[in-house]
């Protein structure tokens, strides 16, 4: 057997996810999917499944669209002046650029987390309590016992559970991203979109961002951005590949890095271009 | 280009720029040491014993026995002054006719000038208006007078090629041999026994309503209708202008007519004062007749859009550099719009949004022109809102600092009278001012505090 292109340790936990999974359990559907600014395509006749309840990776060197085609799935594009779609993208069983879609109900069932940890200029219970207020939970019992279960999850608790009442933004970098994950899970999302989440983060809060991925795992379906290959390699079960808006390969994390199909593929994980 | 020119050039950019800071800090300097020191002397003066009078008379304060007991040493001061004027007349009774011509015109003048000092004689009847019915109240007031007393004013057309010269002359001269040539140098030994000054410290000043067209009495009148104005238009330019900013922040797209709406805006804030006073009263008071005459509400509502395109280029200012991540963190847990704006997007530009309301206050209670045909008259009694109903007080005209301070200085009859009001006025304003803007920076600097965490 040839040497594989990429060393690699896959945990035992995820050793045996069938190749099969996004066939048979798919959450997000690409179809012939595009992304347009303007008239430039950003993202070009993309197609693959995320599978429900995996942790699915999007690589790609900058600028091949990868953080475009996430933040596609919970229409953030939107913002953008002049952006456009073609093709279908279809989450659940309802097409995400469909005329009778509710963006703001999407966007509850879709939560994400940001590239810069974004807390709002308020005290750590409000930043959580954010999404709950907004679906309309009032009573503050209930909002205390979301924001504990939701700190919990983001294995925050033990660290703020004292200040709760502090301004968010006195939390360290990495205990502020772990915040805004926090707050993605309050509004108990099916999905968490992780755009490059720990880029601006030192060594030492990325792991811990990563073990929070690989405990979240399984309970969630969740979607990350990252240009770094060895992160999409420790926490992922599918890896997606794009490049310049092209998906060039989608399969299992362990096949793509160890065996790649396409020589572009293997040129990006083994460092030749990116 | 050489070292050396270089260092020459930055030397004197440098020197340049201190020379124009040193500039600036003087003239500040000049327009403000004068408003400080001569508007503090209409909080702390000397008071005349007439002061102390028309306090108790009018205001009932200060200790009745005790005034009136130095009351009475004042006018035992001034008795031979009386007595000394009698006897003249009693003299003049016993001259020829053309003589007690001679005499009659400068004893009316002496009279006049002794009324001035230290008020009518006890024994005659009460005259009508406030400002006759007591002498100097204010020992630089007092001094003058003594001046007027013991000096007339002649002028002197000896040459015909200049106007005529003001040259001071003597009244003792014009009473030499009479029973009045021991006067003048008993007004000028005793007036202090006669008037009896004291350092006085008046800050009711500031809250007493004014007597007979601020002969006496203070500000309160103009201090309320400045602070109600304010207060009218930031209600009514607050909202319309975050409002207006909101829209064009969020939702205006790049139109044409969006663009050509800015570039209104900002000439709007350009336009001259006096302008907005005549728009006014043309449309508040004339087209929509909200209310029938001068008014707090039309003035409030004229000040308002004077304002407004500060409001909302401030506004405009703040909530766009909000960072857009905060936008998205608000949209991606399911936020409507109008939601992420009213709960995340505006809590984090109020202190941009604050420092325009700071600018926008100053200048509303500072605004002369935009009052003169909308709100402001020049006597008037203070609005109360308590005792008259809401509506009645909005309808109604009021006093305000600047337009008074304006009034005092070129239309009052007696401009030279009260010079110390004037200067109270001012002094008040500037405090007024500085106290909102001071306000504003302490509630901006906690706000950015408790958002910065």
């Amino acid at each position: 057997m040839e040497a594989p292109a990429f060393d690699l340790n896959i945990p035992e936990a995820r050793a045996d996810v069938p190749e099969s999974a996004p066939q048979e359990h798919p959450h997000i559907l690409a179809r012939d999917f595009s992304v347009f600014y303007g008239s430039n395509a950003a993202v070009r006749q993309v197609t693959f499944n995320i599978p429900r309840g995996l942790v699915t990776a999007v690589i790609g060197p900058s600028g091949c669209g990868k953080s475009t085609f996430l933040r596609a799935i919970n229409r953030m594009n939107d913002l953008i002046p002049g952006c456009h779609t073609r093709g279908e993208l279809i989450f659940g069983d309802q097409n995400v650029y469909g005329p009778q879609i509710d963006v703001a109900a999407l966007r509850q069932r879709v939560g994400m987390v940001f590239q810069k940890p974004n807390p709002f200029p308020k005290s750590i219970f409000d930043n959580v309590a954010y999404g709950p207020h907004i679906l309309g939970i009032r009573d503050r019992r209930k909002l205390a016992e979301i924001v504990e279960r939701s700190l919990m999850r983001a294995a925050l608790w033990e660290e703020v559970k004292d200040r709760l009442s502090d301004n968010a933004l006195g939390l360290s970098g990495g205990q502020q991203q772990r915040l805004c994950v926090a707050r993605a899970l309050a509004i108990d999302p099916d999905v968490l979109l992780m755009d490059e989440p720990t880029s601006a983060l030192d060594p030492r809060s990325t792991t811990r961002i990563e073990d929070l991925i690989a405990e979240l795992r399984g309970t969630y379906t969740i979607a990350i951005v990252t240009h770094n290959m060895q992160q999409a390699a420790r926490v992922s079960d599918f890896t997606a590949f794009l490049y310049e808006g092209w998906l060039i390969e989608f399969g299992l994390t362990q096949q793509l890095f160890t065996r790649p199909k396409e020589k572009q593929t293997e040129d990006y994980i083994t460092g030749r271009f990116g | 280009m050489q070292l050396g020119t270089r260092r020459l050039l930055d030397r004197a950019f440098s020197g340049l720029g201190f020379i124009s800071i040193g500039l600036m800090a003087a003239s500040l300097l000049v327009i403000l040491t004068p408003i400080f020191v001569r508007g503090f002397g209409a909080f702390v003066f000397q008071g005349t014993i007439e002061f102390r009078r028309m306090q108790l008379e009018r205001f009932e304060r200060g200790d009745r026995d005790e005034i009136e007991a130095e009351l009475t040493t004042a006018r035992r001061a001034r008795q031979p002054v009386y007595e000394m004027l009698d006897a003249f007349d009693t003299e003049m009774g016993e001259m020829g006719f053309l003589e007690r011509r001679e005499y009659e015109g400068p004893r009316e003048e002496l009279e006049d000038a002794l009324r001035e000092l230290l008020g009518p004689r006890p024994e005659d009847p009460v005259p009508v208006m406030a400002r006759d019915q007591y002498g100097a109240t204010r020992w630089d007031r007092a001094r003058e007078k003594i001046d007027l007393v013991l000096y007339r004013t002649e002028y002197d057309y000896s040459d015909r090629t200049r106007m005529g010269v003001p040259v001071s002359v003597p009244r003792v001269e014009d009473f030499r041999g009479t029973a009045l040539e021991a006067l003048f140098d008993y007004v000028e030994l005793h007036a202090t026994e006669m008037l009896r000054p004291r350092w006085t410290l008046y800050l009711r000043f500031l809250t007493d309503h004014s007597i007979d067209a601020h002969f006496f009495g203070g500000i309160w009148p103009e201090v309320l209708g400045t602070l109600y104005l304010t207060l009218g238009a930031m209600i009514f330019a607050l909202p319309m202008g975050v409002v207006s900013a909101i829209y064009l922040v969020e939702y205006a797209g790049e139109g044409r007519l969006i663009s050509l709406l800015r570039t209104f805006i900002s000439t709007l804030a350009g336009v001259p004062s006096i302008v907005f006073g005549l728009f006014g009263l043309a449309f508040f008071i004339n087209t929509l007749k909200i209310t029938e005459s001068k008014s707090l509400l039309a003035g409030s509502l004229t000040l308002a859009t004077l304002v407004l395109p500060t409001v909302i280029r401030a506004s405009e200012e703040a909530i766009r550099s909000v960072p857009t991540t905060y936008r998205e963190a608000a949209l991606s847990l399911g936020a409507s719009k109008w939601r992420a704006i009213v709960t995340v997007i505006l809590p984090a530009s109020l202190p941009g949004i604050l420092t325009g309301v700071v600018i926008s206050m100053g200048r509303a209670a500072g605004e002369t022109a935009p009052i003169i045909f909308t709100a402001a008259v020049s006597v008037g009694k203070a609005l109360d809102f308590a005792k008259v109903k809401f509506w009645e007080t909005l309808s109604e005209a009021t006093p305000a600092l600047p337009w008074n301070i304006y009034n005092l200085a070129t239309e009052h009859e007696a401009v030279d009278e009260i010079r110390h009001v004037q200067f109270g006025m001012v002094f008040t304003l500037v405090m007024l001012v500085l106290i909102l803007n001071a306000t504003a920076i302490f509630l901006r600097a906690r706000i950015s505090k408790k958002l910065r965490g």
